[in-house]
């Protein structure tokens, strides 16, 4: 239980900023796509060494950058958009995930690749979540400011020479990345809400990238603490009871924002002078 | 001396010509206006002499100037204006080449977009978030920021686009000013009576090249109606052209 919840903990602070960046990119569906695009890797991981931390984490890192490269690939060099062919290629990799694990593992096996099993996290996947987190918040800060410029104006890093496409592919990497470390607590199917739903509730009360990414970490640590709880006391499944607190988060951001939320809107109060 | 030249340039996509066969040059400290109707091929032009296009035949020489060197300013709608970013980091970026990636941002370095931006007449507005401007404030910024990048050549892609008035005549003295300074200036304009009121050269594209030269020269009715009567879309069935160079 100490365990599981300190991965939340590390799993929360990657998260927010990664999650809010993939909003504000519009590109929420994308980390979606990638999510299921991580299960065959993880699949074969399976296939050649059973429920093993390492063999199926470094699976899904490799075909989930593979899945983000050629999607990105097909929509730069064809007519495809972005979206269209990230949706092509995540249901043929969720497919082929499926099927690998359904060929050589048992329902059970499944259910723990799809859903995770957080209470079961060990000393390695501790670590390896933890590893993951400093990673990403290094990277985060190293390549900020460009990678800001990226999603505001791309012809203007473009014009001045600063690689967007470098720091477009480095985000996906760290997107894949946390996806991985969310996949070995929440499960493949689950991992992308722990990036969404917190940085989704968030948008409706910062102002700023920094404040909005803080209150998503917060959300998110919120959402972890007392999904484990509850699923813990309740005997539940901990990845859907951590999501669905995230989710209760984002309905109540969504009703009570202040910035666009449904009540902002209904109690506007008289206008003011200028 | 001319500061860009194009070499019997033809751009496009697909395969289809958007730009056939221009040749001629922007002299150095020169201000054109880039005319025609919608569909000529004003943008793609920018967007092969900025580099961000290949042509597919002939070549742009760019008179050994860097990437960096030459300023651009898209149509808005190319630029998230709802992303969460101040008005003064926006005109910072501007200083690209002195603080790059990873660089600071030191009291000068501030003072210097802080009076950019006062001298486009948004003082004040600093820690304003882009997302609260209006649409003529908004181009001010981009013109606070290109200011500050310095650059030798500057290419505007429609800015007076749905623009008011008094935003119109501002932003045209900022040019006014960048052609004294002797900048190089190419700048995409719909509006015929600015471009014979300020511009001194204008070039005439309705795909195929009309004309180029004194504006007086260029903007005359015959012109005029001839870039009128371009095709209107690519033509499917197109042969492949075999055009010797001039």
């Amino acid at each position: 239980m100490r365990h599981a919840l300190a991965a939340c903990l590390a799993l929360a602070l990657g998260c927010g900023p990664v999650g809010m960046l993939l909003v504000l990119r519009r590109m929420s569906l994308m980390g979606d796509a990638l999510s299921h695009a991580v299960l065959p890797g993880a699949a074969i991981g399976f296939l050649v060494s059973g429920l093993s931390l390492y063999s199926m984490t470094i699976g899904g890192v490799i075909v989930g950058l593979m899945v983000a490269l050629i999607a990105g690939a097909v929509s730069r060099y064809t007519s495809l958009r972005e979206d269209a062919s990230f949706a092509a290629l995540y249901l043929v990799s969720i497919a082929v995930g499926v099927l690998i694990i359904s060929v050589r593992g048992t329902n059970i096996d499944l259910i723990h690749v799809l859903f995770g099993t957080i209470l079961a996290v060990d000393d390695p996947a501790l670590i390896l979540v933890a590893s993951i987190t400093t990673l990403t918040l290094f990277t985060l800060a190293l390549i900020y400011r460009p990678l800001m410029v990226e999603c505001f104006d791309p012809d203007f890093l473009r014009s001045v020479g600063g690689h967007g496409a470098a720091m477009h592919f480095m985000f996906l990497v760290l997107v894949v990345l946390n996806l991985v470390a969310g996949f070995t607590a929440l499960g493949t199917l689950m991992a992308v809400g722990m990036l969404m739903l917190p940085a989704a509730s968030a948008h409706f009360w910062g102002y700023h990238f920094w404040s909005a990414s803080l209150i998503a970490v917060l959300i998110a640590l919120f959402s972890g603490y007392c999904g484990l709880l509850l699923s813990f006391y309740g005997d539940l499944p901990s990845g859907p009871s951590i999501i669905l607190v995230a989710g209760g988060c984002y309905l109540f951001s969504m009703l009570f924002g202040r910035k666009g939320g449904l009540l902002s809107r209904v109690q506007r109060g008289p206008h003011l002078t200028g | 001396m001319a500061a860009i030249t194009l070499h019997n340039v033809t751009l496009g996509y697909q395969r289809h010509p958007a730009v056939h066969h221009l040749s001629g040059s922007f002299a150095s400290g020169s201000m054109t206006a880039i005319v025609g109707p919608n569909g000529s091929g004003k943008s793609t032009l920018l967007k092969g002499i900025t580099g961000f296009l290949r042509p597919m035949e002939g070549s742009i020489d760019r008179g050994g100037l860097q990437a960096h060197q030459i300023a651009y300013l898209p149509q808005r709608l190319e630029v998230d204006r709802s992303f969460p970013i101040t008005v003064l980091d926006t005109v910072l970026l501007g200083l690209w080449q002195e603080i790059g990636m990873f660089g600071g941002v030191n009291r000068t370095l501030w003072q210097r977009a802080a009076k950019a931006l006062s001298t486009v007449g948004l003082g004040g507005l600093e820690s304003r978030g882009i997302n609260e401007l209006s649409g003529g404030q908004f181009q001010r910024v981009m013109f606070a920021r290109m200011s500050l990048q310095n650059a030798p050549v500057l290419i505007f892609d429609e800015p007076f686009n749905a623009i008011d008035q008094q935003t119109v005549l501002d932003l045209m003295a900022v040019i006014r000013r960048w052609h004294e300074e002797g900048r190089t200036l190419l700048i995409v304009v719909h509006d015929l009576v600015l471009v014979r009121e300020f511009f001194p050269q204008a070039l005439l594209l309705a795909r195929e090249p009309v004309t180029w030269g004194k504006t007086s020269e260029v903007l005359t009715e015959e012109h005029l109606l001839q870039s009128r009567t371009m095709a209107q879309a690519w033509d499917r069935a197109a042969a492949i052209c075999r055009q010797e160079p001039l």
